[in-house]
Order: structure tokens, then sequence, then C-alpha cells
């Protein structure tokens, strides 16, 4: 039954390891937040994480672009590597990493900046333009990508702000991926919006799949059905499931996947 | 007495109260169900009583001496007041009052000494009739509220109506009490225009605030000309805002944004200390700290620098502004989302990017609203300028001169022998005004640009 809800046949022939995590420990301050997670995420698929409330899903997500470096109490031991490079090596920059693995939030955060801004933000901090051109060129590309173009085209400089909520979001996907990033962390990222933007957001995560690896963190199952190739179900920090998202949804194994998919737990 | 009036007031809410609530007790012990709980039963009795006759209290304090002064003085035997104008009235009647309270100086007439005891009579009966009404309006209102208790009385909502009344007296007492300085500003500005032509006031460039002691004496003709005096206003604002905005912003922008959370808590209470330093103690430093070595250094240079300093001064209030400002851009940095932050960051850009390109931009308009509250504050700031800056107005803009301030001439107006009823003292009220019109005009803007900057994050 679930299976029918999802968009299109699954391919998973594609099986390039993009990220590689091994033993991932997260601790804020005396909590330990992540337990011994070991995970391998595909290159153009989509990853959903899901899990209930405070299971470690989105702590996990930003271990992925060191995210957690930003918050003091935060320490992560482990090893994670992308595209075989250990990310928590001291040789990276977390800054650079950052531009390699984009990241979309749960709310819509435009930058109190024009559309067109928003988009060259990234673009312009890490060098990516030499001319106008060119960066106006990026900016179109991004909002094509983002799936927004043509409702902004037309007014490129009024403020991102000013946008629905929806909107707002695929701006901040085209946002993000201005950077040309290899892995897209989305964390929840249609929680803050109604139906119809989020089949537009869920439209356009199925099309970025193209490109990069998308991994998502989500409340809605259906959503997980929906968009994913692969799922992980996370619990108290640990990772208890992680399968192909047919099978994880009409036959979990573990009787924990089982209880929080048919609603027992969660 | 007052303190007996008040306290038999008091004694008998809390009379009342207890009445109250036993008889709400009562009612409700007996199997009624109340639509007030019996402590409101007995808090309506107790503030309906306590908050009228406390008022009626202080008016009739507010009136009776004033009523009292009236009658004494309309009781005298005829005559005896003469010819006296409205100054000598005020002698004849000081001089019954000291009589009244035994301090009595040589030998004064019969009829003063008569006054004296009709002005101490008239006091006790007042406060005798004081303490009389009280008691009578206070057991009255307690029987009232006890009248009422029942059970569908709804001393809740009578509560409820009662502390919204106080506070919205209390609200408008700052209201009342604003309109109550402009309308004694404008009426001293007024009289002070009536001798001096307004357009002298707002265009003159010469600052010479004298009189003519005699009639004859030429040379001490008055020059009210406030365009110097406000230009070093300027001068001293801007340098004081030269070195506290910058200082401010990123002082707050470090410790927002940068610093470690043991720094924070160490630095954040020293500048607040900063903030709570008396301006006079600002004065000293500036005098003896600043400005000498302010001197020394323009003479190392061969630079002429005089004494009093605008930039010595400045440069003390611009440290005095520093807390105000990083505060205000500390609670702007704050109040911007913590999601815009995390985009930024997770875009690759560094902490110092994140709060250049988009941190300050989002947060400016509570910055320039703190900026401006700053400015209003440096304008009317007094003490520090009192003792650095200058007294001569002088039409500069050179910080390395000497320069006199709005605030500085009107202390330098009134202090000492003052008359009301020449241009010099009066001018002091002109300054005043517009001193309080200019920043007036700046906090509106200010509260403006804040109240827009509030609305743009929810």
């Amino acid at each position: 039954m679930m299976n029918d809800m999802r968009k299109i046949e699954r391919d998973t022939a594609v099986s390039d390891i993009k990220i590689h995590a091994r033993d991932v420990q997260v601790f804020y301050g005396d909590t330990h937040a992540i337990k011994d997670v070991s995970v391998d995420i595909l290159d153009k698929t989509v990853t959903a994480f899901i899990g209930p409330s405070g299971c470690g899903k989105s702590t996990f997500l930003r271990c992925l672009n060191r995210m957690n470096d930003t918050i003091d109490i935060a320490r992560v031991k482990g090893d994670i590597q992308i595209d075989g490079n250990d990310i928590y090596h001291p040789s990276i920059d977390p800054v650079q990493l950052r531009a390699k693995v984009g990241m979309v939030f749960q709310k819509p955060n435009p930058f109190p900046k024009s559309i067109y801004d928003n988009i060259a933000y990234g673009p312009r901090i890490h060098g990516l333009a030499k001319t106008k051109a060119e960066l106006d060129e990026i900016v179109e590309r991004s909002l094509r990508r983002g799936a927004i173009w043509d409702e902004v085209k037309d007014r490129l400089h009024e403020p991102g702000t000013g946008l629905s909520g929806g909107q707002q979001q695929r701006l901040c996907i085209a946002r993000a991926v201005a950077t040309e990033p290899e892995v897209l962390l989305m964390d929840e990222p249609c929680s803050a919006l109604d139906p119809i933007a989020t089949a537009q957001v869920e439209d356009l995560i199925d099309e970025l799949r193209r490109n990069y690896s998308v991994v998502i963190v989500t409340h809605s199952m259906q959503q997980a059905a929906r968009v994913s190739q692969n799922t992980a179900f996370f619990h108290l920090g640990n990772l208890v499931e992680y399968r192909e998202t047919g099978q994880i949804f009409t036959n979990p194994e573990d009787p924990r996947t089982e209880s929080y998919i048919t609603g027992r737990i969660g | 007495m007052t303190t007996i009036v008040f306290v038999t007031l008091f004694c008998i809410s809390v009379l009342g109260y207890v009445l109250n609530r036993q008889a709400a007790t009562k009612l409700r012990a007996d199997g009624t169900r109340l639509h007030s709980v019996p402590g409101y039963h007995g808090l309506y009795s107790l503030l309906s009583t306590l908050v009228p006759v406390a008022v009626l209290i202080v008016l009739w304090l507010i009136f009776q001496g004033p009523l009292i002064d009236r009658f004494t003085m309309s009781g005298l035997p005829a005559g005896s007041l003469g010819e006296l104008d409205a100054g000598g009235r005020q002698l004849v009647l000081a001089e019954i009052k000291s009589i009244s309270r035994g301090r009595i100086f040589g030998d004064p007439e019969a009829w003063k000494v008569d006054a004296a005891d009709r002005y101490a009579w008239m006091h006790a009966i007042s406060r005798w009739m004081l303490l009389g009404i009280v008691i009578v309006a206070s057991l009255g209102i307690v029987g009232f509220a006890r009248s009422r208790v029942a059970a569908n009385f709804r001393a809740r909502h009578g509560v409820e109506h009662i502390t919204s009344g106080l506070m919205l007296f209390c609200s408008t007492i700052a209201i009342f009490t604003t309109l109550g300085i402009i309308a004694a500003l404008l009426f001293e500005s007024i009289r002070f225009f009536e001798r001096v032509p307004i357009t002298e006031f707002f265009f003159g460039l010469n600052w010479e605030p004298q009189i003519p002691l005699r009639e004859d004496q030429i040379a001490a003709e008055g020059a009210f000309g406030w365009i110097p005096v406000f230009l070093g206003t300027l001068v001293i604002t801007v340098v004081a805002l030269f070195l506290a905005v910058p200082v401010g912003l990123l002082s707050a922008i470090y410790l927002n944004e940068f610093a470690p959370s043991r720094l924070r808590a160490v630095a954040k209470p020293v500048l607040e200390i900063l903030a709570g330093v008396p301006t006079v103690v600002y004065g000293f430093f500036a005098i003896l700290v600043v400005a000498p070595a302010i001197r020394s250094f323009g003479a190392s240079l061969g630079i002429p620098v005089s004494p009093n300093t605008a930039l010595a001064a400045g440069s003390v209030m611009g440290i005095m502004l520093i807390p105000f400002i990083s505060s205000f851009t500390d609670d702007a940095l704050s109040a911007v989302p913590k999601s815009l932050r995390d985009g930024a960051l997770a875009l690759g850009a560094t902490r110092a990017e994140t709060v250049l390109n988009v941190l300050f931009p989002a947060a400016i308009p509570g910055i320039v609203g703190g900026i401006l509250l700053a400015i209003s504050r440096a304008i009317g700031e007094t003490m520090i300028v009192v003792m650095a800056a200058g007294l001569i107005a002088s039409l500069t803009i050179n910080p390395l001169d000497s320069v006199t301030t709005v605030t500085v001439q009107i202390v330098t107006l009134l202090i000492g022998d003052t008359s009301f009823d020449n241009p010099k003292t009066l001018a002091a009220f002109a300054l005043g005004m517009m001193l309080f019109i200019v920043t007036l005009i700046i906090n509106v803007f200010a509260l403006r640009i804040v109240r827009k900057y509030r609305e743009a994050y929810d």
C-alpha cells in the first residue's frame, strides 16, 4: 500500500557510497544524543531519516556538515567520510565543507535581502563567479533548480522575505544549491508548509536527486515513503534499521520500527 | 496626624475585608453557589474603601494649605495690610506662619499674633475634620460593600474594574507630568520671546547672555543667538558618537557572536558597570585625565589646544554612551532569529561574514534606534560638559577649541541670584524648550524605527 504512494519507480542500482559514517557518537554536555550510528548514504538518491521527536535524526544530520560545531557544548566522535575524506580531519575547513554540503532548514530562513542577493550570497563569499554575467547565470540556474524561477524572475530585486512560505522554502533550496554542493541536507523542509507547497517541494526533492545526494529528515512517514529511496529509522539515539524504503515500510525487521510505522510509538 | 488618618483608613479597610470575606464564606457554607470566591468579596470591600478615601485624603491635604492661607489673610482686621503689594502680603503670611510654629522674632503686632492663633486653630480643625470624614466615609463604604455580598454579586468583576482604574491612573501620571513640564517651559519661553525677538534667538550668531546693571551701561547689551551654543552641543555630540558608535557596535558584536561564554559572563557586567558610573565622576575623569592628556599630546605635535576642549568632553561622553549603544546592539543582534544565523553558516559563511552580511543588516533598524536614543542622551547630557567643556560660546567646529553647550548655558544662567523678569534668566527656558524639542524629535524617530523593526520578525 505504502509503495503505491511513491512518485516513481525506485532506482537503487546506482550504489556509489557518498557518505560513509562509522560509530558516530554525539554528546550535548552530558547527554549522549547519538550512539554508535553507522550508515552508508548513496549518491544520487534520497535518503530519509525518520523517528520520533528527540531521537537524534536532526543531530546526526547536522554532523554531516559540521553544523554541530556551532554549538559550544556539542562534541562529535567517530568517523564520517564524504567521498573517502574524513570531514572531521583537522585539515578540513568546516566553512569549505558547508559549501559542499548544503543545508535546508525546517523554517524557511531567507536573508533580509533581495531574492537575487539571497541566491548570490553563497557564490559571492566562495568566489564562484568571476563576472556579473556569470553570477547572473548562477542565480538563474539555481532558481531554476529550485523550481521557482518562473515565479520570481520578474522581481529578483524585491526582498526574499516577501514571498509566501512555500516560495521562501524553494528559495532557500535554490540558495543551498547555488554553491554547487554535492550533498543536500534537509531538516524537515516541509513542516512549516501547507499541503500544496509541500507537494511542490517534494516534486523538487525528487528532481534534485538527479544531481545530488539528498538526505531528508522528516516527521511524516508518508513523505519519507513518497520521496526517498532509502530510509533510516532512529530511536533514542540509535540507528535501528536502515534499508530500502519500500522494505522498511512493508516489511520492517525490527519490532521497534514496526511499532513506529504502525503508530504505536512516537 | 496624617499618619493616624492613613492608619485608620487602612484598619477600616481591613475590617471591611474580613467582614465581607466572612459573610461570603458563611453564604457558601450554607450551600449557596457563589459567583466569586470569598476572597474576592473581601478584596472588593478593601479596594472600594481604600482607593477612593485615600484619593480624598490626598486631595484634602493638597487643598487645605492654600485654603487656610486664604482664610487667614481675609480674616485680618481691616486696614492692617495697608498698601502692601503681593510680595508684602506673602511676607506677612510667612511671619504669621512662623509665629504659629512658635518662632517669634522681635515684637510682632497683636493682630499678627491673633492671626497666628487662628491659623493654628484652623489647621487643628481641618485635621480633626479630615479624621472624622475619613472614618464616616470608609465605614459607610464598608457597610455598603457588606450589604452587596450575595450569591450572584460579581465581586470578581468589581475588583477587576477597580484595579484597572488604578493602573489607568498610574499610567496617566507620566503623561500629565510631561504636559506639565511642557507648559512650564512654554510659558517662560513665551515671556523670553516677549523681550528678545524670535529671529534673534534662532538666527543670531552671538551668545552673550548678559543684561545692563544700570540704565546707562552701554557695553553690556546682551546677545541671545542660540546657534553658537547649539553648534557646541553638536560638536560634542559628534565627537562622542565617533567614539561610542564603533566601539559600542564592535564590542557588542564581539560579545554576542565571538566571545567564549566565560569571557562574556565577565565582560557584560563590567560594561554595565560603566553604565552605572555617575556622570559627575565621568566629569572628573574628563578634567583630570583626558583634557590634560589631549593638551600635552597636542603640545608635543605643536598644535594649539585650548584647556577645555570639545574633544575631551566629547570623548568622555562617548565612553559614557558605549554601554548604551552596545546593549542596544546586543539586544538587536539577539533578536535576529537563530535560523538566519544557521542559514548563513550552512552556506559556508564564516562567523564574521555571517555577522556582517546577514545579522547586522537584519539588526540595523534596532541599532539605529539605539544610536538615535544615544544622540538624544548626548544632547541632553549636562554634568560632563558642565565640568569639562567651556563657558564661552564660540562659533567653531574645531574639536580642539573650547565650546559651550545648551545644557551648560542653562546651568550657568540659573545658578546664583536669579530674577525671573529679565531675559538672561528666561533665556534658560527658551534653550530648555529647544533642547526638549530636538530630543523629542530624535526620540520619535528612534521609536518609530525600533517599532518598525519589531514588526519584521515575530
